[in-house]
C-alpha cells in the first residue's frame, strides 16, 4: 500500500527546563518499516526527545523533517496530524477505565472526527474497532472494559488506538517492562507486523537483549546528547554499555573507611507476586549494601517487601539471627527496621504537618508522658537539634513540610528515622530530585549511619551513587538477583551489563 | 504592571488567608450583632442558655464524626447510631423497667457494636469510607425500626398485646436532658475530644493517617488499629447523643437520630475552617455547631419561616467549604 518508505529527521534538537539543559544538538534519525532501538542511562534525555517529537514541548530550537519536508510540531495535535503516536510506559493515564476497549481505540476519532454530529453510532464504532484489531491479529472483545484488561492487553488497545489513526512513526516508551516473556513475545510479533505495513517504531528498553531482537538501528543517548547512532548488528553489547555511560565520576562522595561486623541482617526468598523473584541477601553490622538496577527491576517491591508494606510479599527477613514477621511495617519499625521510601510526598512525609510532627512521628511515644500525653517541649528540642545536625532549611520546627524544598522534605523523611534510632535503614533513591548540595549532605548521612555499626540497604539506579557509596552490592534484573559484586573491583560496566540482563560473554 | 499584580495577587491572600483564620467567627460575631439589634431578647441570657441547649446534641455527635474524620474516614451513620441508641434506652425503661445504668449500658453497648462493623467494613474492603457507611446508616436505621416496630416508644404506650407499658423513665435520667447538664456534657465532650486530638499521641497518629495513610503506615503507624479506634469512638458520641435525646424528649421518634446526621455534617465541615485548622477539628466543629444554632434561633426570632432555614444554613455551609478548599488549593 505504502511504497515509498517515509523517513524521520529530528536536526539539532535542543531543549532547556530551569536549570537543566535537558537536550543539546541532539540528531536523530528513523525510517518506516524498521525498528529503531534508542537507549540511554537514566537522564540521559531519550524520554525528553521523543516527547520533543510527540509535541510535548514547544520551547524546543532545531527541526523535524519528515520526508524532507519540514514538519512544524508544536502540540501533541500536530505531532499526530503527521502520524507520529507514542505510547507511554504509563498505559493507564492514556486509557479510560471505565470504557469498552472500542470506545477507546475509538477515542480520537470520537473526540475529533465528530464535528457537527450529536449521535453515537455505536454499531460502527465497535465494527471499526474491530477491524483495527484485527488487522493487528489481536483478540480481545471490544466490549469489554478496559478496567478489566491485563497490562499487556492495555498496551495492546493503546497500541490499536495509535493504528486507528493515521500512523506512520510509533514511539514505544518502555513498553515491557511490566510485560512478562509471553506478553513481550506478543508485542513482538505485533511490532514486526507493524514494520511489515511500512510504521516506523521507535522503541525504548533498558533491556539489551530484546533491542537485538527487535531492532535494526540504535541510537545512543548520554547527558542529552547523541553518542552514536548505527546498524544494532554491528555493536556489540558491551559497546552498548560504554557509549551510554562515557563520563566518569566526580568526588562528590564522602572518604570513608568500613570495617564491616557481623552479618546483622539477613533475607531469604523473599517473594512478591512476579514483581521480587527469589531474592536472597545480607547485610553485616556498618556495611553499606547497594540494590543496584535500572528502573522497574523490582528494587522497590523488594524494598517495601523487606519492610512488610506489602501484602502479598513471603520469604523469610532475620535480624540477629532472629526471625521478623513479615507483613505490617508497624512491626518492622518495633523491629528495628526503617524504610526511607522512594516517593517521598506520597509515602515518606506528612505535607499537612509541621517538621516537628515529622520527625517525631515513627517514634512518638519517645515525647510523651505517661505513654499518652505528647510533650511539645520535648518534642521542639529534639526537632531543633535534628534540624541542625541534618541542616534543614526550615524558617522553624513549626513550620510545614509543604512549604520545604524536595532536598529539605527528604532530609525530614531520613531525619525521621534517624531519631528512632533503627538498625537496619533502607533507602530507596534517596537522591531522586534532590539537588546537588543536599546529595552530598545525604551521604554523608549514610555513611555516618553505617559508621555507626548500623546495617544500610541503598537501592539506586544512579551508578555513580552505588560505586561511590556502598561497600557490596546487588544487582537486580526483572525481579531478581543478578550478580552481587564487591564494590572495589567492579565499575559501572559491569554493573550496567548485568542490569540490563545482559551476560558476560 | 508586573509588580502591581503581584502586590495584588498578595493582597488577596492575605484577605482569604484573614477569612480563613477568623471568618467563622466574624460571621457569628456579625450574627450576633444583627440579631442583637434587630430583636429584644436575642441577648437575653435565657436565650443565649436556650442556644446553647439547642445546639447540644447536634454537637455530641458531629463531635463524634469529627474523630471519624480525622482518620480520613467519614461516619454517615452517626445519624442511625443516634437512632438506635435513643430506641433502646428508651425501650429499657420502658418496656423492661430497668434502671438508668443498665440502660445507658445497653444503649452504649450497641453503638460499639455498630463502630466494630463499620470500622470492618471500611478497613477490610476498598471502598470509600463515606459509601460504606452510607449502607450501614440504612442498616443501622432498619434495626432502630425492625426493634421498635416503627412505633414511636414512650411512657404509658400500647404494646403489641392491648396492655399500657408500665415502666418508667427515672428522674435522674431526665434531668441529663435538662439545664444545666445538657450543656455540660456537650462541653465535657467537646473538652475531651480536643484534648484526645491534639495532646496525645494517638490523636497525632489519627491527624497523621488521616494526612497521608500511606506514609502513615510506612512510619511504621498501626493504621488499621486507629481506623478502628475512631469508628469506634464515632459511634460511641453518637450514641451518647442519642441518649441525651432520649433524655430531653423522653420518648423515642422514629428515626429520631437522622435528621441530626446533616446538622453533625454540617458543623464538622465549617469546623474545618475555624482559625485555620484546615482539618476536622473538635473545637472548630463546637464553633460550627454554635453558628448554625445562632443562625437558627435568630431567624426564627426574626420570624423567617422554618421552611426557609435550610436555604440558610446551606449557604453557610458553602461559604465555609469555598473558604477552605480555595485555601488548600491556593496554599
Amino acid at each position: 500500500m505504502n511504497q515509498q518508505t517515509s523517513r524521520l529527521e529530528m536536526k539539532k534538537i535542543s531543549i532547556a527546563f530551569p536549570g537543566v539543559q535537558a537536550l543539546s544538538e541532539v540528531d536523530f534519525m528513523a525510517e518506516g518499516g524498521r525498528a529503531h532501538a534508542l537507549i540511554g542511562a537514566n537522564g540521559a534525555g531519550k524520554s525528553t526527545l521523543m516527547k520533543v517529537l510527540a509535541g510535548a514541548y514547544d520551547h524546543y530550537t532545531g527541526s523535524i523533517h519528515i520526508d524532507g519536508a519540514e514538519a512544524a510540531i508544536r502540540t501533541p495535535k500536530e505531532a499526530k496530524q503527521y502520524g507520529i503516536q507514542i505510547v507511554y510506559q504509563e498505559v493507564d493515564t492514556a486509557l479510560i477505565p471505565n470504557l469498552t476497549v472500542a470506545e477507546n481505540i475509538m477515542l480520537e476519532r470520537t473526540v475529533h472526527e465528530m464535528k457537527g454530529r450529536q449521535w453515537m453510532n455505536w454499531a460502527d464504532v465497535h465494527r471499526s474497532a474491530k477491524a483495527v484489531l484485527e488487522r493487528m491479529n489481536i483478540y480481545i472483545p471490544t466490549r469489554k472494559l478496559v478496567s478489566e484488561l491485563s497490562l499487556a492487553e492495555k498496551q495492546m488497545v493503546l497500541i490499536a488506538r495509535s493504528m486507528a489513526t493515521k500512523c506512520r512513526f510509533l514511539v514505544l516508551d518502555e513498553p515491557t517492562a511490566p510485560l512478562s516473556q509471553m506478553e513481550t513475545e506478543q508485542l513482538f510479533r505485533l511490532v514486526r507486523l507493524l514494520k511489515s505495513e511500512g510504521v516506523g517504531v521507535i522503541f525504548i528498553s533498558h533491556r539489551l537483549p530484546e533491542l537485538y531482537e527487535i531492532c535494526e538501528d540504535i541510537t545512543i543517548m548520554r547527558d542529552g546528547q547523541l553518542v552514536i547512532r548505527e546498524a544494532i548488528a554491528s555493536v556489540p553489547q558491551q559497546r552498548v554499555v560504554e557509549h551510554m555511560l562515557g563520563a566518569k565520576l566526580d568526588g562528590q562522595f564522602p572518604e570513608r573507611t568500613s570495617s564491616p561486623g557481623e552479618i546483622c541482617f539477613e533475607a531469604r526468598g523473599i517473594v512478591d507476586s512476579g514483581k521480587v523473584n527469589d531474592v536472597s541477601l545480607n547485610i553485616r553490622a556498618g556495611e553499606i549494601v547497594g540494590l543496584a538496577g535500572l528502573v522497574g527491576a523490582g528494587k522497590t517491591e523488594l524494598c517495601r517487601a523487606l519492610f512488610g508494606a506489602s501484602n502479598s510479599a513471603k520469604g523469610e527477613v532475620y535480624l540477629r539471627g532472629r526471625k521478623l514477621r513479615l507483613g505490617s511495617p508497624h512491626v518492622a519499625v518495633r523491629s528495628g527496621l526503617a524504610l526511607v521510601p522512594e516517593e517521598r510526598r506520597r509515602e515518606g512525609v506528612f505535607v499537612d504537618e509541621s517538621v516537628a510532627s515529622n520527625l517525631t512521628a515513627a517514634v512518638l511515644s519517645r515525647f510523651t508522658s505517661w505513654g499518652t500525653w505528647l510533650s511539645r517541649s520535648k518534642e521542639k528540642q529534639a526537632s531543633a537539634q535534628m534540624i541542625a545536625s541534618l541542616g534543614i532549611k526550615t524558617p522553624s520546627e513549626g513550620a510545614k513540610v509543604r512549604n520545604l524544598s524536595g532536598g529539605n522534605q527528604q532530609k525530614v523523611a531520613i531525619g525521621k528515622w534517624l531519631l528512632a534510632d533503627a538498625d537496619v535503614y533502607i533507602f530507596d533513591e534517596p537522591t531522586k530530585g534532590v539537588d546537588v548540595g543536599a546529595k552530598r549532605d545525604i551521604y554523608e548521612l549514610v555513611a555516618g549511619l553505617a559508621a555507626q555499626g548500623k546495617c544500610v540497604l541503598y537501592a539506586s539506579s544512579e551508578l555513580s551513587e552505588i560505586l561511590g557509596i556502598t561497600d557490596r552490592m546487588y544487582v537486580m534484573y526483572d525481579g531478581e538477583i543478578r550478580k552481587e559484586l564487591t564494590t572495589s573491583q567492579t565499575n559501572e560496566e559491569e554493573i550496567l551489563l548485568y542490569s540490563t540482563g545482559g551476560m558476560v560473554e | 504592571m508586573k509588580t502591581a499584580s503581584t502586590a495584588r495577587g498578595r493582597g488577596a491572600g492575605n484577605i482569604v488567608e484573614f477569612l480563613y483564620r477568623y471568618g467563622t467567627l466574624i460571621t457569628i460575631f456579625i450574627l450576633v450583632a444583627v440579631f442583637g439589634t434587630m430583636t429584644d431578647s436575642f441577648l437575653s441570657g435565657s436565650n443565649i442558655i436556650n442556644i446553647l441547649r439547642s445546639i447540644s446534641i447536634v454537637t455530641i455527635i458531629a463531635t463524634g464524626l469529627t474523630v471519624s474524620l480525622s482518620v480520613g474516614g467519614f461516619d454517615l451513620s452517626v445519624g442511625s447510631a443516634a437512632s438506635l441508641a435513643n430506641a433502646i434506652v428508651i425501650s429499657m425503661f420502658v418496656w423492661h423497667g430497668q434502671n438508668m445504668f443498665v440502660g445507658i449500658a445497653v444503649a452504649l453497648a450497641f453503638c460499639i457494636v455498630i463502630g466494630l462493623i463499620n470500622a470492618f467494613l471500611v478497613t477490610s474492603f476498598n471502598i470509600q469510607d463515606m459509601l460504606m457507611t452510607l449502607a450501614t446508616m440504612f442498616v443501622f436505621q432498619g434495626v432502630a425500626l425492625t426493634y421498635t416496630k416503627g412505633a414511636t416508644i414512650s411512657e404509658n404506650m400500647i404494646m403489641p398485646n392491648g396492655d399500657f407499658a408500665t415502666g418508667l423513665i427515672p428522674d435522674a435520667f431526665s434531668k441529663l436532658g435538662q439545664v444545666p447538664w445538657i450543656i455540660i456534657l456537650m462541653l465535657l465532650v467537646v473538652i475531651a475530644v480536643h484534648v484526645f486530638l491534639n495532646y496525645t499521641k494517638h490523636g497525632r497518629y489519627m491527624y497523621m493517617i488521616g494526612g497521608n495513610p500511606e506514609a502513615a503506615k510506612l512510619s511504621g503507624i498501626a493504621v488499621k488499629k486507629y481506623r478502628l479506634i475512631a469508628y469506634l469512638l464515632s459511634a460511641l458520641f453518637a450514641g451518647i447523643g442519642g441518649v441525651i435525646l432520649g433524655a430531653r424528649v423522653m420518648n423515642a421518634e422514629v428515626n429520631a437520630g437522622a435528621p441530626y446526621l446533616m446538622d453533625a455534617v454540617a458543623a464538622a465541615f465549617i469546623g474545618f475552617s475555624v482559625f485555620g485548622a484546615g482539618k476536622p477539628n473538635a473545637f472548630g466543629t463546637f464553633v460550627g455547631a454554635v453558628l448554625i444554632g445562632i443562625l437558627s434561633n435568630g431567624l426564627v426570632m426574626l420570624s423567617v419561616p422554618y421552611y426557609a432555614m435550610d436555604i440558610v444554613k446551606g449557604s453557610v455551609l458553602a461559604l465555609a467549604l469555598a473558604i477552605t478548599y480555595y485555601k488548600r488549593k491556593h496554599a
